[in-house]
């Protein structure tokens, strides 16, 4: 059977759509005009289902489904919004500015950042669980950019872009639970990186304050993602 | 209208920016003003907690034992407690001392950056906490307004709600930063 010539109904939101296999539930959703909140999600690279924020229920599944890497199947039922959904995005946005040292005040990024904008999306008014305060590193050392591992949300999306777009592959992540960082090279200043062309894909690709221009001020830090799209169609029309 | 609404502002660990931002409501100060008792306020020589508050806006976190006094002092006395602004709420720039122990911050700040006079206080400055935290992470919070400052009209928004005997929409309250 030709895999990408069947077709696929099924439901969001008790709405009948129909997808050609191997679509994910995200890319449907968009289709049709439903926003399924995402984060790590960015449209020309690999989905990894890092976040979790884009969660949906199927109807006669226990288990919680990222849409941006979950295939729809014939027949499925999605559930892209409920209480319980909103809770647990609520709560994956909370966690996140728990983790590390969010000051939006006094960031590059205020006004103009991913996870800003899904916290005020979401109603998120206060952080419920303790926040962690670790002492992290600001690694200033490359000429053009900066990358303040306070803001990262370690979506990856630096890694990803790094690699699959630029093929320089500088960015990797190191450790794991709450030692988890993105590293440069064999874990080294970004500015003694032999790999990093200075292309700077991966400061606009950043969703948050991490990765930035050199010499901004405080809300400053306008990020430009778009030409991701036009690079991954480029590509597409070439192959 | 039934009795006026007894109403204290409290400035703990932040700028001043929130109380700031209240008074950038301008000509609607007025409407709240006839349907208020302000019973205690930075403004204010109030000494103590007044009792029976009906609402308590708070800015800045708690930082000192002085704030900590403050603020479990005032939500004894409060119906209802507002977190003002990203200090009351996340902590903010205050708490981006968190991540250094007491003993670095009072020798960057009394010997290191002294020019004259150096020597750590031992009285009139009330002590650090460990930690500077926003106000919920010490005692019951109601509504929560984010923000650095938060915008005067969503203030009044917040304050009216109130006043009208509703909550305000949590939605409705801006973001951080
Ligand atoms: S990265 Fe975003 S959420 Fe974090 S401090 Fe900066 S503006 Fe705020
Ligand atoms: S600037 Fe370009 S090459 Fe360097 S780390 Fe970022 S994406 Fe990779
Ligand atoms: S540096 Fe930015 S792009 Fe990379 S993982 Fe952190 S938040 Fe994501
Ligand atoms: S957007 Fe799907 S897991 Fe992050």
């Amino acid at each position: 059977m030709n895999e990408t010539n069947q077709i696929i109904t099924f439901k969001i939101n008790d709405l009948d759509v129909s997808a050609a296999a191997g679509q994910t539930i995200l890319d449907v959703a968009r289709e049709h005009g439903i926003g399924i909140p995402t984060l790590c999600f960015l449209k020309g690279l690999t989905p990894i289902g890092a976040c979790r924020l884009c969660l949906v229920e199927i109807k006669g599944q226990s288990k919680l489904l990222p849409a941006c890497v979950t295939r729809a199947a014939e027949g499925m039922e999605v559930i892209t919004h409920s209480p319980r959904l909103q809770e647990y995005r609520k709560t994956i946005i909370e966690l996140l500015f728990a983790e590390r040292n969010h000051v939006c005040a006094v960031c590059v990024s205020n006004n103009h950042c991913e996870l800003q904008d899904k916290a005020r999306a979401l109603g998120v008014t206060h952080i419920r669980v303790p926040y962690r305060y670790p002492r992290l590193q600001v690694d200033a050392s490359h000429m053009r950019f900066s990358a303040d591992h306070n803001r990262c949300i370690l979506c990856a999306r630096c890694v990803r872009v790094c690699d699959e777009i630029e093929g320089a592959h500088t960015w990797d992540v190191m450790g794991r639970g709450i030692d988890c960082r993105v590293i440069t090279d064999m874990n080294q200043p970004w500015g003694s990186s032999d790999t990093c062309t200075s292309c700077g894909k991966c400061v606009h690709v950043c969703p948050t304050g991490t990765l930035t221009e050199k010499g901004v001020a405080a809300a400053e830090m306008k990020k430009r993602g778009q030409f991701l799209p036009y690079l991954t169609a480029m590509r597409g029309t070439k192959s | 209208m039934s009795a006026k609404i007894r109403l204290a502002t409290v400035w703990l660990d932040g700028c001043s920016g929130c109380h700031m931002s209240m008074l950038d409501m301008d000509e609607r100060l007025l409407d709240i003003a006839d349907k208020i008792e302000l019973v205690s306020s930075p403004l204010m020589d109030v000494k103590g907690f007044p009792e029976n508050i009906d609402l308590t806006i708070i800015e800045g976190a708690i930082t000192n034992e002085e704030d900590l006094h403050k603020v479990l002092g005032f939500r004894k006395n409060t119906k209802l407690l507002m977190a003002l602004g990203d200090c009351a709420v996340t902590s903010n720039v205050p708490g981006m001392r968190n991540t250094f122990s007491i003993d670095e911050l009072r020798s960057r700040a009394y010997i290191e950056n002294a020019s004259a006079e150096q020597q750590m206080p031992d009285a009139v400055v009330p002590p650090l906490l460990s930690r500077t935290r926003p106000i919920h992470e010490v005692v019951n919070v109601d509504i929560y307004v984010p923000g650095c400052p938060p915008h005067a009209d969503i203030i009044f928004y917040a304050i009216s709600e109130l006043l009208a005997g509703r909550m305000p929409d949590p939605a409705q309250m801006g973001k951080f930063g």
